[in-house]
C-alpha cells in the first residue's frame, strides 16, 4: 500500500502545482494519472501548442510547461503510479482514504484531490459489429507487448503518430504488416511518413489508403476483417490474428463518477466560497474536473483553487496546529530531499 | 451588433432556432455551448483546436462555407459517423454569410 498525505488523481498542470503547494505546507503527495506520462491534457493533446494566459509567460509551450513545473516540485518528490486508472475509493474507520486502480495498486492518504480534467482518457473504439466479441481476441486498443506480435498477421488502422509508429516498429516483428487509413494522407512527423513510404516499397508494410474497415469476421477469435476502399466501395477481405485500431484517446469522467460526488454537467460540484471540497469531507476537487457557479477552466484557475485546496488539507490533518502563510521569496523552498532555495541575504558592509 | 438565426438540431432531434451573434468571435461549438443544446462535457472537448470530434455536425442547407483546413480534414478523416456534409463546429466562425445556416449535431462518440 502506498501511503502519502494528500493523494492527487490526475497528474495535468493543476495535479502537479499541487504537489508544489503542499511541500511548502511539508505536506507529501502522490498521483495516480492513467496516462503512461505526466502532463495530462497538455503532454497528449497538444504539447507543440502555444498557451498565452499563464501569469508572468506571455507565451510557453503547453509541453514546456509541463516541464517546468516537474522541476518545481522535484524537491518535493512526488510518486507517481502512471498508466492505471483510479478505480474504486473507500473510507476506512481513521476516516482515511483507500484508493485502487485498475490494477489493483492501492493508496492510502487521509487527503485525495481529484484534479482528474476531463476525465481519464480511453482509446477511441470503432463503431463496428461484434467488436466486444473480438477484445482480447484478436483486437486490442493499445500495444503493451510488441512480442505478442511475433510472426503474426497484424492489422493497423489509424492516421496519426502512433499508427504511423507502430507499423515501422512492428514491419520487423510481425510476418504481414496491413496499415489502413481513411485517407492517403497521414498526419504525424515527417521522418514516419517517409518511413513508411520506404517500407511500403520494400512491401515491408502493405497500405491500403482510402480505406476503412467494416467488417471482422471469426468464429471465436479474430481471422479476418473485410475492408472497403472509399474511392472504388470494393470490398477486400483480409485473413488478419490481430486488428489495432489507433484512432487516438478520449476523456472520460469514468468510474469518479461513481464514487458518491455530486455531480453537475459531468464536473464534480465543490465549495467555491471556501476550500474546493466536495460534498465528501476529504475529498476536494480541483482544476477543469470541478465545477461552481461562474466556473472557468483555465490552468491559471486550477493553480488557484490547488494553492486553497492545500491550506484546507493542511486545517483537516492537523486541525490543532496555527499555520501563517509564509512568502517563498521569504522563508525560501526547503525540499525533502534536503535542497533549499532562498533568497540571497543582502551584504551589509560600509563603503568608505 | 448583428445576429444572425442559425437553425440547430440537438442530438436529441430537437430543432432550435437561435440568434447567433456575429461580432463576438465565436464558433458554432461556442453557439451551442452557450445555449446548452448539448451536455457540458460532451461538445467542444479540446476547446476548439479540432484535436476531437466531439463538436461535429452535418451542415443540412447549402451555404457556402469556409474550405475546410488540414486540421479539420485531418480530424474528421479519424472521426467516426462522419458525412460527406461533416464539420467541425470549432471551425466555423460565425458570419454574416451563415445567415438562415441548418445544422444537425452528429452523435456523441461514446
Amino acid at each position: 500500500m502506498i501511503k502519502t498525505d494528500i493523494l492527487i488523481i490526475g497528474a495535468g498542470p493543476t495535479g502537479l502545482f499541487t504537489v508544489f503547494e503542499a511541500g511548502l505546507l511539508k505536506l507529501k503527495c502522490h498521483l495516480i494519472d492513467a496516462l503512461p506520462q505526466a502532463g495530462g491534457q497538455c503532454s497528449e493533446i497538444y504539447p507543440k501548442k502555444p498557451i498565452y494566459d499563464i501569469p508572468g509567460f506571455p507565451e510557453v509551450m503547453a509541453g514546456e510547461l509541463v516541464d517546468n513545473l516537474m522541476e518545481q516540485i522535484k524537491p518535493f518528490q512526488p510518486g507517481f503510479t502512471l498508466g492505471e486508472r483510479a478505480d474504486t475509493i473507500e473510507k476506512l474507520d481513521d476516516d482515511s482514504f483507500v484508493v485502487t486502480t485498475n490494477k489493483g495498486t492501492k493508496h492510502n492518504a487521509p487527503i485525495v484531490a481529484i484534479a482528474g480534467g476531463l476525465g481519464s482518457f480511453e482509446p477511441r473504439k470503432p463503431l463496428l459489429d461484434n467488436l466486444a466479441k473480438y477484445e482480447d481476441n484478436g483486437i486490442a486498443y493499445i500495444i503493451k507487448e510488441p512480442e505478442v506480435y511475433r510472426d503474426k498477421k497484424v492489422l493497423l488502422a489509424g492516421g496519426g503518430d502512433s499508427a504511423l509508429d507502430w507499423a515501422i516498429f512492428l514491419a520487423d516483428v510481425a510476418s504481414e504488416v496491413t496499415l489502413v487509413h481513411r485517407r492517403n494522407e497521414f498526419r504525424g512527423a515527417l521522418d514516419s511518413v517517409e518511413k513508411v513510404q520506404e517500407l511500403k516499397n520494400l512491401g515491408k508494410i502493405n497500405l491500403i489508403t482510402p480505406a476503412e474497415v467494416i467488417d471482422l469476421n471469426g468464429a471465436e477469435t479474430l481471422e479476418s476483417v473485410t475492408i472497403q476502399k472509399t474511392d472504388s466501395k470494393e470490398n477486400i477481405e483480409i485473413e488478419v490474428d490481430n486488428f489495432i485500431p489507433l484512432f487516438g484517446l478520449s476523456p472520460k469522467l469514468g468510474p469518479i463518477a461513481d464514487w458518491g460526488l455530486e455531480i453537475e454537467k459531468n464536473a464534480i460540484k465543490v465549495d467555491n466560497t471556501l476550500d474546493y471540497q466536495t460534498n465528501i469531507p476529504g475529498i476536494y476537487a480541483i482544476g477543469d474536473v470541478n465545477t461552481y457557479p461562474g466556473k472557468l477552466k483555465l490552468i491559471l484557475c486550477g493553480f488557484h483553487e490547488a494553492t486553497l485546496m492545500c491550506q484546507s488539507a493542511y486545517q483537516r490533518i492537523f486541525p490543532d496546529k496555527k499555520y501563517v502563510m509564509k512568502y517563498t521569496t521569504v522563508g525560501g523552498v526547503t525540499g525533502f530531499d534536503g535542497s533549499k532555495k532562498e533568497a540571497p541575504k543582502a551584504v551589509v558592509k560600509s563603503i568608505n | 451588433m448583428s445576429d444572425i438565426k442559425i437553425k440547430i438540431t440537438d442530438r436529441e432531434g430537437i430543432l432550435h432556432e437561435i440568434d447567433a451573434p456575429t461580432d463576438m468571435n465565436m464558433n458554432l461549438m461556442e453557439i451551442v455551448r452557450s445555449y446548452e443544446l448539448a451536455p457540458e462535457g460532451t461538445i467542444g472537448i479540446c476547446g476548439g483546436m479540432a484535436m476531437c470530434a466531439s463538436c461535429q455536425c452535418y451542415v443540412k442547407s447549402g451555404h457556402e462555407l469556409p474550405e475546410k483546413s488540414d486540421d479539420e480534414e485531418a480530424m474528421l478523416s479519424e472521426a467516426f459517423n462522419v458525412e460527406d456534409n461533416s464539420r467541425l463546429g470549432c471551425q466555423l466562425h460565425i458570419t454574416e454569410d451563415m445567415e438562415g445556416l441548418e445544422v444537425e449535431l452528429a452523435p456523441e462518440e461514446l
